[in-house]
């Protein structure tokens, strides 16, 4: 009796989340779709100027794609090394004791909330930058990349970590008895073995920082230009939405382009969430 | 049968005792709509609430835009409207066929003061320097009298009311520079400008500081007083309509408006009083 209740209870609340999803999905198409009624798809993506709320409205997102993707790309940059560098230090390197000291420290880096990392660029990184690199304006896209580089961390770190455990001893075994060392043995066996793991983390890392919003708010600069350079101010695509959705009219043309620009973005993190599950399938056969 | 008829009888009856006190207390004569304009909806807001603490009189204070607000005063539906905006000929035109004499009274002005690093040597700039500065065209603070260094511009994001009076005022309703970053407030540009030595921006005057420098527009600094007598030219006047001269109730809510509390109100929020 009481397995059956606990059965059926737990059934229900998982499709709860099922159903808050299939919600939100809905919604966002609902409210995006009646754009392209009044604005070719294409226009819409490939446009050049983003102005919803001038007398003659443009809206096109080019712009806004292409910061979100180089706001993206320079956090893995800076993430990516330091992620992995941490995880293969802290399984293969470390001993016990500072194992048992960095590894809570990487994670707690998880649970600072977004808008003190904001806080940190817009104040302490942002103009520490502009004086350090010479460069005009410290709220840019490459302040932003460092920010949200810091921020996935810890994502790319512990998940790593656990695929570079998951590497059975024998292999570090049989690479040491041909006589290679720790250096070698870490890049040439441990690495290789641990890819799709690595991979995965990466992926799942990506998707965090293109749907961070604070810190790309408050550090970014959000100016709507199409970015000449890394050292310029760009307006992410979730910048954006968080910006311009508490002004726009609900159900005018502004409000669906808002919702449009989020449909652009499920479809971004649901093809990343899509290649890790196949790369996931890919290690467990 | 009958027993129904009696329940029905003697809930009419109450119906009307209720609907008839209703409208000796909330009647016509006690109490004053305001509909119109966001932008004046603090001031209208805050001052209808100390003025309901002083008064037995009920005041509804409404947004929705200057455009809602004078229609509503034009239909009868408000008995004030607030508007950011002059009345233009047209809703006159249709005010005086419904018999409408739209009154302005001039309750604030809301200036905004345009910033830079007190580093910067630039001290005034002129409204067409500033507005091609805003739009991208003016690029360089050499154009300008200042170093040879590019122009940093600061604008406030599109969501904000400021955004779209300095666009009104200035940019003659042209778009703004797509180069210029969008802050969320008027703190994060002073800051920002506090903080960039080459940077512009444009903020309220209630929120002007030591931490940066206001420039001269057209020779004219920001002041209260300059924006108030309309010298300073990026300053717009803040509405309130009536129907003819205001009377009774009404009379009293502007009086308590134009009052010292009252201006105190819009000063605290930001605008520049006007007495």
């Amino acid at each position: 009796m009481k397995e059956k209740l606990f059965k059926y209870t737990t059934t229900v609340v998982s499709f709860f989340s099922v159903i808050f999803l299939l919600g939100i999905i809905l919604s966002i198409f609902l409210e995006g779709f009646p754009l392209f009624g009044e604005i070719n798809p294409i226009d819409f993506i490939f446009g050049k100027h983003w102005n919803p709320t001038h007398y003659e409205p443009e809206f096109g997102i080019l712009a806004l794609i292409v910061s979100s993707l180089m706001v993206t790309v320079i956090a893995l940059v800076v993430s990516i090394p330091l992620g992995v560098g941490s995880a293969l230090y802290i399984s293969e390197v470390a001993n016990k004791n500072l194992k048992e000291i960095l590894k809570p420290v990487v994670e707690l880096l998880a649970g600072i909330p977004s808008v003190i990392y904001g806080l940190f660029g817009m104040t302490v990184l942002g103009p520490f930058l502009s004086n350090l690199l010479g460069i005009p304006i410290g709220l840019n896209a490459f302040t932003a990349g460092v920010i949200l580089g810091i921020m996935v961390i810890p994502i790319i770190s512990s998940i790593s970590e656990d695929a570079i455990n998951s590497v059975p001893n024998s292999l570090r075994e049989a690479s040491y008895a041909l006589g290679a060392n720790k250096w070698e043995t870490i890049i040439k066996v441990v690495l290789p073995a641990s890819k799709s793991g690595v991979i995965t983390s990466i992926i799942l890392g990506f998707g965090r920082a293109i749907g961070e919003t604070m810190v790309v708010l408050m550090v970014a600069g959000g100016a709507p230009g199409f970015p000449k350079s890394i050292f310029r101010p760009v307006r992410p695509m979730t910048s954006s939405i968080a910006a311009e959705m508490g002004e726009a009219t609900i159900g005018s043309l502004h409000f669906h382009s808002l919702y449009a620009i989020g449909i652009i973005l499920f479809i971004i993190t649901f093809v990343s969430i899509l290649i890790t599950n196949i790369v996931k399938d890919r290690r467990s056969r | 049968m009958l027993r129904g008829l009696k329940n029905l009888i003697l809930v009419g009856l109450i119906l009307t005792i209720v609907s008839v006190g209703a409208v000796d207390i909330y009647g016509e004569s006690q109490r004053i709509q305001i509909t119109g304009s966001t932008t004046v909806l603090p001031v209208a807001q805050r001052a209808a609430e100390n003025f309901m603490k002083e008064y037995d009189i009920t005041v509804s204070v409404r947004g929705g835009g200057s455009g809602t607000g004078i229609a509503a005063l034009i239909d009868g539906r408000a008995d004030i409207a607030d508007a950011s905006r002059p009345i233009k000929a047209k809703e006159i035109k249709i005010a005086k066929s419904k018999g409408v004499n739209p009154k302005a009274h001039i309750v604030a002005r809301d200036g905004i003061a345009v910033v830079v690093n007190r580093k910067n040597p630039v001290d005034g700039l002129t409204l067409t320097q500033i507005k091609k500065i805003f739009m991208g065209e003016i690029k360089n603070w050499e154009e300008v009298g200042g170093p040879d260094k590019n122009i940093i511009v600061i604008s406030r994001d599109s969501s904000s009311g400021t955004f779209e009076a300095f666009k009104e005022l200035v940019l003659d309703e042209e778009k703004y520079s797509e180069d210029a970053l969008r802050m969320a407030s008027n703190k994060a540009v002073s800051t920002t400008v506090s903080r960039t030595k080459t940077a512009i921006g444009y903020i309220g005057m209630a929120y002007l500081s030591q931490t940066v420098k206001a420039v001269k527009v057209d020779g004219v600094l920001p002041t209260l007083k300059t924006a108030g007598s309309g010298k300073y030219k990026i300053a717009r006047p803040l509405y309130m309509y009536t129907d003819g001269e205001p009377k009774g109730n009404i009379k009293k809510f502007i009086d308590y408006v134009f009052s010292p509390a009252g201006q105190n109100i819009a000063k605290q929020i930001g605008y520049v009083p006007v007495k």
